[in-house]
């Protein structure tokens, strides 16, 4: 086996200096990229996504006689005792769907402390009777993307009584309709047992409607 | 803890390891020039771009010639990057009509994406137009391959020998990019679609809420994004709250796939490496250390987001998990292992806030990013650091019973000790230094979100992300101030071309030497005594030159939170 002549640095294997052409190549190698893959790539996957998925390409929209009044993935304030509430949101206003962000308080902030204490009492005042040990941490905590879509069953469950008496419906009705909505993990394993807010509530209106 | 979450992680684990094997083999295929399925479409893709941009595939480079072409392209990245970023104001697709973008924010950006860490200085949706996203899916494409061309280059210097040559960059570069980037992405897109995750130019949507308020919601290319950022270990997201946002990870199943994404090439490197040097358990040995770090670390960090935070034992509630932060349809076993996940490999994409978790949970990732990414690591950088790791850690062995080291059939000698520990002197340097200037002077103190010892972890984990081009933050850092957007922009140039630089001429100089023959007296370096070592040297490594910094911030914390002590 021939051995190979060692190669001068800064050379390639033919002996060439090419500080100028590797530079000139790199530079076309991007712009070439930056219309491939900028605008073909990212167009082109619009174009199939639109496709094969209209749905969830256009964002999961929920249109309701004509009005969109939603997507089913992004959470919406809820402050009226008629309805289902969701988490606390760190965004300003809440739930500001154009611009997502979290609290950032770490565990031994004081103002963590006064969040959730606050965010406690108002849970308490509005679903009287539901002691503390009913009442589970997302509920009080912010979180994360500021426009969670989703509650515990847990958390859905200790607002089914105030809900219920609300909108004049029996308990045991609104108690079906938010075990028909819980979610449970994917195979079993990845994520956590949820209940989408919006969609609960927007099936709450048609029971409503019907009663 | 829950069994749920326990097995979560560990079936994740045994997926990765049996897709590793297809991963490696098909990448073995690309790089060795063997045919594959694509072939028939991406050959006449291949010859264009070579011709187009002047490139001779054929000649193989020295070391220097390869770590100049390299940084060439990076170079060229960079500038019409910044370019196309400060143009954003007079370009199209800008339906939201955001501003123009700040100098510092532009030049930050630009070389954060060309640095593959995709720390964001902004959030996504209220600053950069559709138009701007798309241009850094392109070094989203290109910032990742740059690393396996790294890779490539250092693990011939392993398997060849008495040769200068180590590989042609561009035939490297435009083979990752055909064969395993744009085909991995598309597929990536069309799943994460049919998860859920939205793909349009239309306007951000206003919806007439239930209660009658109105609700803007921002929209765009959101998944090709994802898909790419995932794939590519970039983690910079279209949002600002990445994938904790529901358009970026809609359910579990959208993370799970992320991750599963994020990890693909990674694990894929590993088997390649066993392949490239012909000796398969030597890739396993590699493989199993990673593992064996990875499954504790995250354990832990599930243990102490599950146990929560005493102080608020207080008041009585249902749960102890810690969910500030959190995201419901994650949970705290989901969102421990996708965060554990994103540091190890050096990726950063986010599914909760890591400035919220407890102190341990904190400084899990931290630890991951602190030992330089090498638990799987993103594309070919993690393993090349682990190699370095590896050149260590034989190096111990070989003072501890006296007789010269060798790893994989090459002496390592004075030079390649020196190079790998220069390698890793590197970024610890700029992560401490720039920490405690950042706790010493008004600008940098005056950025910080969190009192107490939290407010140290916010700064260790800046410097950290910037310097191993992980990109994942403490969110509460004001990273937007100019203090800290001019030194975390070095500390990501810092942390990733001088980690080049000396591991290719280690590569250049174990290319030279002939291959030695396995005797009696050869430590082996594939059996449990390696893996061992080898994970050791990471721990003990790591943990001696950050446990100061450690023992100030999250560890500090954590004792004051078991006291109740507030800041």
């Amino acid at each position: 086996m021939a051995v190979p002549q060692p190669v001068p640095r800064g050379c390639d294997g033919k002996g060439r200096i090419a500080v100028r052409a590797h530079l000139w190549s790199g530079f076309r190698l991007v712009l070439l990229m930056t219309v491939i893959l900028g605008l073909g790539y990212n167009g082109a996957m619009t174009g199939v996504a639109r496709l094969i998925f209209p749905r969830q390409a256009a964002g999961s929209l929920i249109v309701r006689s004509g009005t969109v009044v939603g997507s089913r993935l992004i959470g919406q304030q809820f402050t009226s005792g008629r309805f289902f509430q969701g988490r606390p949101s760190a965004t300003t206003p809440p739930y500001n769907a154009a611009s997502s962000g979290a609290t950032n308080y770490g565990p031994t902030n004081p103002a963590l402390i006064d969040e959730v204490r606050t965010n406690l009492a108002a849970v308490e005042r509005a679903n009287p009777g539901v002691p503390s040990t009913a009442i589970p941490p997302d509920l009080v905590e912010s979180s994360a993307s500021g426009i969670d879509p989703d509650i515990s069953p847990e958390a859905a469950l200790l607002q089914v009584a105030r809900v219920a008496a609300a909108n004049r419906l029996p308990t045991q009705a609104v108690r079906q309709l938010v075990l028909a909505h819980e979610r449970g993990r994917f195979l079993g394993l990845y994520g956590s047992p949820h209940v989408n807010v919006l969609e609960l509530n927007l099936a709450l209106l048609s029971l409503v409607r019907q009663g | 803890m829950t069994v749920p979450g326990v097995l979560q992680l560990l079936v994740f684990m045994a997926v990765m390891a049996l897709l590793a094997i297809p991963m490696g083999r098909y990448m073995h295929r690309v790089f060795e020039g063997r045919r594959t399925f694509l072939d028939p479409v991406l050959v006449p893709c291949e010859r264009f771009i070579y011709r187009f941009c002047g490139m001779d595939p054929t000649a193989e480079m020295h070391w220097t010639t390869y770590g100049l072409a390299l940084l060439a392209l990076n170079l060229a990245g960079f500038v019409v990057l910044f370019a196309l970023i400060l143009l954003q104001q007079v370009l199209p697709l800008n339906p939201a009509h955001l501003p123009k973008v700040p100098f510092w924010v532009a030049w930050n950006t630009a070389v954060s994406f060309v640095s593959n860490t995709n720390w964001q200085v902004y959030g996504g949706e209220s600053t950069l137009s559709y138009l701007t996203q798309m241009w850094l899916t392109v070094q989203q494409f290109l910032s990742p391959i740059t690393g396996i061309c790294f890779f490539l280059a250092v693990v011939r210097g392993f398997s060849r020998q008495n040769t200068d040559l180590l590989g042609n960059f561009w035939r490297d570069f435009v083979r990752t990019l055909l064969w395993i980037s744009i085909p991995g992405a598309i597929v990536g897109t069309v799943v994460l679609v049919g998860l859920g995750s939205p793909q349009n130019f239309s306007p951000y949507t206003v919806v007439h809420t239930l209660q009658g308020a109105s609700q803007t919601i921002a929209q765009g290319p959101i998944a090709s994004m994802t898909s790419i950022m995932q794939l590519g270990d970039n983690g910079g997201g279209y949002m600002n709250m990445n994938a904790a946002h529901p358009f970026e990870a809609p359910n579990a199943a959208s993370l799970l796939f992320q991750l599963l994404l994020g990890f693909l090439i990674p694990v894929g490197c590993v088997y390649l490496f066993g392949l490239m040097v012909k000796d398969r358990r030597q890739g396993w040995a590699i493989y199993a250390t990673m593992a064996l770090m990875f499954i504790p670390l995250t354990l832990i960090m599930y243990h102490a987001e599950a146990a929560g935070n005493p102080i608020l034992a207080q008041f009585h509630l249902s749960g102890t998990a810690n969910m500030e932060g959190k995201e419901v349809r994650f949970g705290p076993a989901l969102s421990s292992l996708f965060n554990s996940g994103t540091t190890a490999v050096s990726w950063g994409s986010i599914a909760a806030a890591n400035d919220s978790m407890t102190p341990i949970g904190g400084l899990i990732p931290l630890f991951n990013m602190m030992t330089g990414e090498v638990i799987f690591g993103s594309w070919g950088v993690g393993m090349v650091g682990m190699l370095a790791y590896a050149v260590l850690a034989v190096f111990l062995a070989g003072l501890m019973v006296g007789r010269t080291p060798e790893y994989l059939g090459k002496k390592i000698q004075a030079f390649e000790v020196k190079m790998s520990v220069l390698a890793m002197i590197v970024p610890s340097f700029v992560i401490l230094i720039f920490a405690a200037l950042s706790v010493m002077l008004k600008p940098g103190l005056g950025a910080i979100a969190n009192p107490g010892p939290h407010g140290l972890s916010e700064v260790l984990y800046a410097f950290a992300s910037g310097v191993g081009n992980n990109g994942s933050a403490f969110g509460g850092l004001n990273s937007a101030a100019p203090w800290y957007a001019a030194t975390v922009g070095f500390a990501m140039l810092f942390g990733r071309y001088p980690m080049y630089l000396p591991l290719l001429a280690m590569a250049g100089s174990l290319g030279r030497k002939q291959r030695v023959p396995v005797s009696a007296g050869t430590f082996p370096t594939h059996g449990a005594m390696f893996v061992g070592l080898l994970a050791g040297t990471v721990v003990i490594v790591g943990a001696l030159v950050f446990f100061p910094a450690l023992a100030l911030g999250p560890l500090a914390e954590q004792f004051a939170m078991q006291a109740g002590r507030l800041f």
